[in-house]
């Protein structure tokens, strides 16, 4: 009662209240809270793209025409940041092509196609790993990596290398990310109720793999069931070192450097990692997607998705094949009409609204809201002048001046922008969801950030040639110098025989002569290079 | 329309006509208090005025050819409204109009409209007023209800007749002189005693000053400054609301309120109470309905404090040493000059940094 009237009078800033500055409370719209996870049949086709994940592209490992089993391998990963793979059902692959994916821009990503036998019969040459507690960490940490697990609340980097243990930052504190600050998901908290005792073995892998000595659970007071049934889950397992936190709710509570500081009191230092102040965040989902990975060798195929919004007759909770395309899934909640309805991929704050409605279900997904278009806000919405009326100052978590960020990038002014700690942006959405004026400034900083980026390539590609064209002048330089100090070495040798004086002259004239040629010859070498 | 794909996909709903609204209906208590102690002449003021606003801002967006509904944001009214209660009750109806058209071009539209001024058009208009026409803008009409009047009000403000006249006609059409129906405010009859040596306390005991009557508004002054109770209940809606926040008022009023206490313990005789100049002249409404006013405010919470003790440093300078009884106005004026610094300076501290 106190604190929420200290916040709206503002005096919160006077006395802080704990945890982040910052942060709006929109309307929940948790609607499918109470509607229990449901297993979805298996699509006609799945549609997997081959980087579902921040980091590097997959590559293959099937051809057109292979049969795969459930759980198989079909892409592995190229770089060190990246994420394989695995089929979602046995099946036959019928395709690699370019499909739309899941992307604001409604643009196409190359995708393996399999069309499923019905048999759904499992790739049981992974052994599930149940005494993880003596396992050598690595090892474990190499199952994540195998499994194709990466952050599952939307973030998608990959979870191995979050987990990797470095001596000089040890991790002293887990937090398992049960905030579900969006408004409308409920699949953390579902899951959370319906699986705490695997939600919570996946944390103590977790803890085991990096050495924690703690753990904290951190739910917001929104769900006071979940709260409860991790509390018991928790007793019952006997994990005296990991505990409960109940967070206020408000958005963006499960934003990772929001999180640790309501937690632990500490912000993450500019350019550090959660790891610099001995924490790891982890999502509910993951830890659920790393128990299974371990303890029973099922790497990550399938995931909780919320079905909501207004034009979905029947909202739910369901447990969807990785590739299922969405189309299907929504069918499945009785929406098949999907002409005037606005998809949105992820949550109403910071999920992307889809241009394109054939796409598959990827890991990041955690909601698809479809809404009626009249009812979509960021579709009505007409810009009018900003009246500074601060709110976004109030409201922002980072510290930011949005207002004034929003004015340098609207007219191309990056220089300022970064004067104004643009990438310091989380994207979060409070400022545009408060701003009386429905000024889009989150929009403007995505465009300014993506501009930046483009301007800091052309940058680095203009260095490298500048650099490559001075080496050139250098080398060229450089032998023509060592050739000039050995024709003069040659000179001085020959020099002291004074009785050889002519043939020396009409030796000088030859040398001259090839020394001449040779120089030519370089620098036509140089030119090809 | 540009079709938006960026997240957020919700929105709090807040609009700048809610603001303007909500900031409209705050000082609906004090226009009443306006309306209790100059009847109709109050009424007509804060009509012509709103209207002319209006009107101006309309004319202002058709001849630069941009969309005339921008009208019903509601800024123009407020506008209107605020520089309305700012007026004395006495002043002709040209005056008004005059103000009105100098708050909407010279100090809004010229910038780029709403948005852009960077000062507060009612006070940059009353300004001008001022300056121009001194006198009228220093002679207060005699209220109703003034208890500290020993005579009843020469004119009877209820009347309608009466203040068609005065208003559209000036004190003349009655037979008597703009002396003959106005009085010195407080601050004024404060700064006038001091010019002859007499310091504020035996300067307020002889104007028969108190301090419950400043604080309900039965004094003389401009339409909507007198009422610190009228104010106070607009303040505090606005503050619930979250159309504004604490940190403008408090500092304003808290650093007025601390400077005079100071010097007042210092110097009893002469410089005034520190009640007296919380109650005294436009300083609640400036505090709460001026100095608040978003686009010529700093933005940030820091900023806001640093603008609001600048804003009362400068106040309380200006009424004590200055050549004007009041400085209010001049204070947000001035340092609405400083906001882009201040904006620049006083940033909140970045996450992680």
């Amino acid at each position: 009662m106190l604190p929420a009237l200290f916040e709206r009078f503002g005096l919160n800033q006077l006395w802080p209240t704990g945890g982040f500055p910052g942060g709006v409370h929109p309307p929940e719209h948790k609607i499918t809270a109470d509607s229990p996870i449901i297993e979805l049949p298996l699509p006609p086709q799945l549609i997997l793209p081959l980087k579902q994940h921040i980091g590097e592209i997959c590559a293959p490992l099937v051809e057109v025409g292979q049969h795969v089993l459930r759980g198989q391998k079909i892409a592995k990963s190229q770089g060190y940041v990246s994420a394989s793979v695995h089929a979602p059902t046995s099946g036959t692959v019928v395709g690699v092509q370019d499909h739309a994916v899941p992307h604001p821009s409604g643009m196409g990503r190359p995708c393996l196609m399999i069309e499923p036998d019905g048999e759904d019969r499992p790739d049981e040459s992974r052994a599930p790993i149940s005494d993880y507690r003596n396992e050598d960490p690595a090892l474990i940490r190499e199952r994540i990596r195998m499994s194709g697990i990466v952050g599952l609340g939307g973030a998608v980097f990959p979870t191995f290398i979050k987990m990797l243990r470095d001596q000089r930052h040890p991790v002293q504190t887990v937090i398992l990310n049960g905030a579900e600050c969006e408004p409308y998901l409920t699949c953390d908290h579902r899951l959370m109720l319906e699986h705490a005792h695997d939600v919570l073995r996946g944390m103590d892998v977790i803890m085991h793999a990096v050495n924690a000595q703690n753990g904290v659970v951190a739910i917001e007071d929104n769900k006071p069931d979940a709260i409860a049934v991790m509390r018991g889950a928790i007793e019952a397992a006997g994990m005296d070192n990991v505990e409960v936190r109940t967070l206020p709710t408000r958005y963006p509570q499960g934003g990772e450097k929001q999180l640790i500081q309501t937690i632990t009191g500490k912000q993450v230092p500019e350019g550090r990692l959660p790891l610099h102040v001995g924490v790891l965040c982890q999502n509910v989902g993951t830890a659920k997607a790393i128990h299974d990975a371990v303890c029973l060798g099922v790497p990550l195929i399938k995931r909780v998705v919320t079905i909501s919004g207004d034009a979905v007759p029947n909202p739910a909770n369901v447990c969807v094949r990785i590739g299922t395309p969405i189309p299907f899934v929504l069918a499945q909640c009785g929406l098949e009409d999907l002409n005037d309805v606005r998809l949105i991929h992820g949550g109403p704050m910071m999920g992307e609204r889809l241009p394109r409605t054939h796409v598959p279900l990827v890991k990041s997904t955690n909601g698809i809201l479809a809404f009626h278009r009249q009812s979509l806000y960021s579709e009505q919405a007409v810009e009018e002048p900003c009246i500074r009326c601060g709110h976004c100052v109030e409201v922002c978590p980072a510290g930011l001046v949005p207002n004034e960020l929003a004015w340098h990038c609207r007219n191309d002014q990056f220089d300022r922008g970064q004067d104004y700690n643009l990438f310091d942006c989380i994207e979060c959405g409070c400022c545009s969801y408060v701003c009386p004026s429905h000024i889009p400034l989150v929009h403007y900083f995505r465009y300014a950030k993506g501009q930046v980026a483009k301007i800091e390539k052309e940058r680095a590609f203009a260095e490298l040639s500048k650099a490559r064209s001075e080496a050139r002048d250098n080398r060229l330089a450089r032998e023509q110098a060592e050739r000039a100090a050995r024709r003069s070495k040659v000179r001085k040798q020959h020099a002291p025989a004074a009785d050889k004086a002519a043939k020396t002259a009409e030796k000088k004239t030859d040398e001259g002569k090839t020394g001449e040629g040779k120089t030519e010859a370089v620098k036509k070498e140089g030119d090809k290079a | 329309m540009t079709l938006l794909i960026s997240s957020p996909h919700a929105h709090g709903g807040d609009s700048i006509r809610a603001n303007m609204l909500a900031v409209i209906l705050a000082l609906l208590p004090a226009a009443g208090v306006a309306v209790y102690l100059f009847g109709w002449l109050a009424l007509f003021l804060i009509v012509l005025c709103m209207l002319a606003c209006m009107a101006t801002e309309w004319g202002c967006l058709k001849l630069m050819k941009r969309p005339t509904d921008r009208i019903g944001d509601g800024s123009a009214a407020l506008t209107g409204l605020l520089l309305a209660l700012t007026l004395p009750a006495a002043v002709p109806w040209w005056m008004a109009l005059i103000g009105c058209v100098a708050a909407i071009v010279l100090a809004k539209q010229v910038y780029g409209g709403l948005g852009h001024n960077p000062f507060n058009p009612a006070l940059a208009a009353r300004v001008v007023l001022l300056i121009s026409f001194p006198l009228h803008m220093t002679s207060w009409l005699m209220p109703m209800h003034a208890p500290m009047l020993i005579a009843i009000p020469p004119l009877n403000l209820y009347d309608f007749s009466t203040c068609w006249q005065l208003f559209w006609f000036g004190p003349e059409a009655l037979g008597k002189g703009l002396d003959a129906i106005t009085m010195a405010s407080p601050l004024g009859h404060v700064k006038t005693e001091w010019s002859r040596g007499i310091g504020a306390i035996e300067a307020l005991r002889n104007y028969d000053y108190s301090y419950l009557d400043a604080f309900l508004g039965r004094e003389a002054g401009s339409l909507g400054e007198t009422s610190a109770l009228a104010l106070l209940l607009g303040g505090i809606y606005l503050l619930a609301r979250h159309t504004i926040t604490w940190h403008i008022p408090l500092s304003f009023i808290a650093t007025v309120y601390v400077l005079a206490a100071l010097f007042n313990a210092v110097n009893p005789e002469h410089f005034a109470p520190p009640l007296f100049h919380v109650l005294a002249g436009g300083l609640v409404l400036g505090a709460f309905f001026m100095a608040t006013d978003p686009v010529s405010s700093p933005v940030t919470p820091r900023g806001q404090l640093i603008f609001g003790i600048g804003c009362g440093i400068l106040t309380w300078s200006i009424r004590t040493f200055g050549g004007y009884p009041e400085g209010v106005m001049f204070s947000i004026l001035l340092m609405n000059c400083a906001v882009p610094l201040i904006d620049h300076y006083f940033r909140p501290r970045v996450y992680g940094k």
